[in-house]
């Protein structure tokens, strides 16, 4: 079964417009969702939960149209976390453990003070005088304990110290143990999203470039510095992206077109990225 | 079992799970019907993806190293005499290979090579 299923996505506004997006996450995967400031990253999130309304396409959440009445009972079963964590000003971790008892059918309030000790939150502190990253992890400790089938998550990890990220990324890999268990997850730290992401997809002004299995984009991509009379003998169609100085070139390329003569270094998601981005211009 | 997956190395990681867990049940450290980690528990041990370590484990299959039984898990397969001689003849070939690209870059002739062959077997 597929956790998420997108077809043909499109969402208009004045001035951006999320186009065609075709996504597919299968269940017990975890999915990283990059892309720059006003790419579309959020738009396809609030799409994804029928937060706004779609223009045109399907999306399919746990195996229902997020538009049916099916998904509103689904709802329980999906932790969504955004990039501002927004709880009345003056309740505690207390106060939200009784709010949350009475919203969800599965809210397993063992685990949530288990995930508050986890991520040392004190109990009375009243959420006004939490830092951000206090919200953020009390956030994510109401989305993981009502027993959810997926998770997504916008931006959850930036504002986090790297202790913090790698630890709420353990989670995120513990979670996934269970194969009905699922993650999306969007953030501009590469670096955390490839670290445990089986599939990266990657949005660019509005338009899907990829979503890809993490190793094989690892394996298919490489980086090579050569001369520039060297270069021209590297065939046009392997070049991805490419940065030209006084001294020599800088490429990424596709590992097997490039002949075993020259060293292809490793490119990590984030050169990938940048230089795909920066070709589409 | 160690499994050590290097992320610097230029191998693929899933060719990497595939030549250690090779190489335990060439070695004798895997014998036969021994159980392997379910693909879920190995890949979220190592963090690494579901889908490299069921490619890993779906390219064991293929060569005969390891058989599926269903609702169990993986085990280690029985010893195919035919696939390791077959595994070993690549090796070779493979050495061969390079000892004749290093012949041809000094001009060694096959006779030199041959003379250099045997004088090994001798001193072993």
């Amino acid at each position: 079964m597929n956790a998420i299923e997108i077809k043909g996505l499109c969402k208009s506004y004045n001035d951006f417009k999320l186009d065609n997006i075709d996504l597919v996450l299968p269940s017990g995967c975890i999915m990283g969702l990059v892309g720059e400031n006003g790419a579309g990253k959020s738009t396809t999130i609030k799409l994804i939960m029928d937060a706004i309304k779609r223009d045109a396409g399907e999306v399919l959440v746990l195996g229902a149209d997020n538009r049916s009445r099916e998904f509103l009972s689904l709802k329980e079963d999906i932790g969504v976390v955004l990039d501002e964590a927004y709880f009345p000003e003056v309740l505690n971790a207390r106060n939200v453990n009784s709010i949350m008892k009475n919203t969800y059918k599965n809210w397993n309030e063992k685990q949530f003070s288990e995930f508050l000790t986890r991520f040392s939150l004190p109990l009375k502190k009243q959420f006004k005088d939490y830092s951000r990253g206090m919200k953020m992890k009390l956030a994510m400790a109401v989305a993981l304990s009502h027993d959810p089938k997926l998770l997504i998550l916008d931006e959850a990890t930036s504002g986090l110290d790297p202790m913090v990220r790698d630890e709420i990324l353990d989670i995120f890999n513990d979670f996934t143990r269970d194969e009905n268990h699922s993650v999306l997850l969007s953030s501009h730290i590469v670096s955390d999203l490839e670290k445990i992401c089986d599939y990266i997809a990657f949005i660019h002004r509005g338009k899907l470039l990829f979503c890809k299995e993490k190793d094989r984009l690892l394996e298919e991509y490489g980086i090579v510095r050569m001369t520039k009379a060297d270069f021209e003998g590297v065939p046009e169609e392997a070049v991805k992206g490419k940065k030209v100085t006084g001294f020599g070139v800088e490429a990424l390329v596709l590992r097997d077109s490039v002949s075993s003569a020259f060293t292809v270094e490793r490119a990590g998601i984030e050169d990938i990225i940048l230089y795909i981005a920066k070709g589409d211009k | 079992m160690d499994l050590i997956i290097s992320n610097a190395n230029s191998q693929p990681i899933y060719e990497q799970i595939f030549t250690q867990i090779k190489n335990g049940i060439m070695s004798g450290k895997l014998n036969e019907g021994d159980a392997l980690p379910s693909i879920r528990a190995l890949a979220k041990d190592l963090r690494i993806s579901v889908i490299t370590t069921k490619r890993a484990y779906d390219e064991l299959e293929k060569a005969g190293y390891i058989h599926t039984v269903a609702a169990k898990g993986c085990f280690v397969a029985e010893k195919n005499v035919e696939v390791i001689r077959e595994e070993r003849l690549k090796e070779i070939e493979e050495h061969l290979k390079k000892v004749s690209e290093l012949a041809a870059d000094c001009g060694l002739s096959d006779g030199e090579i041959v003379e250099m062959y045997d004088l090994i077997k001798k001193e072993g």
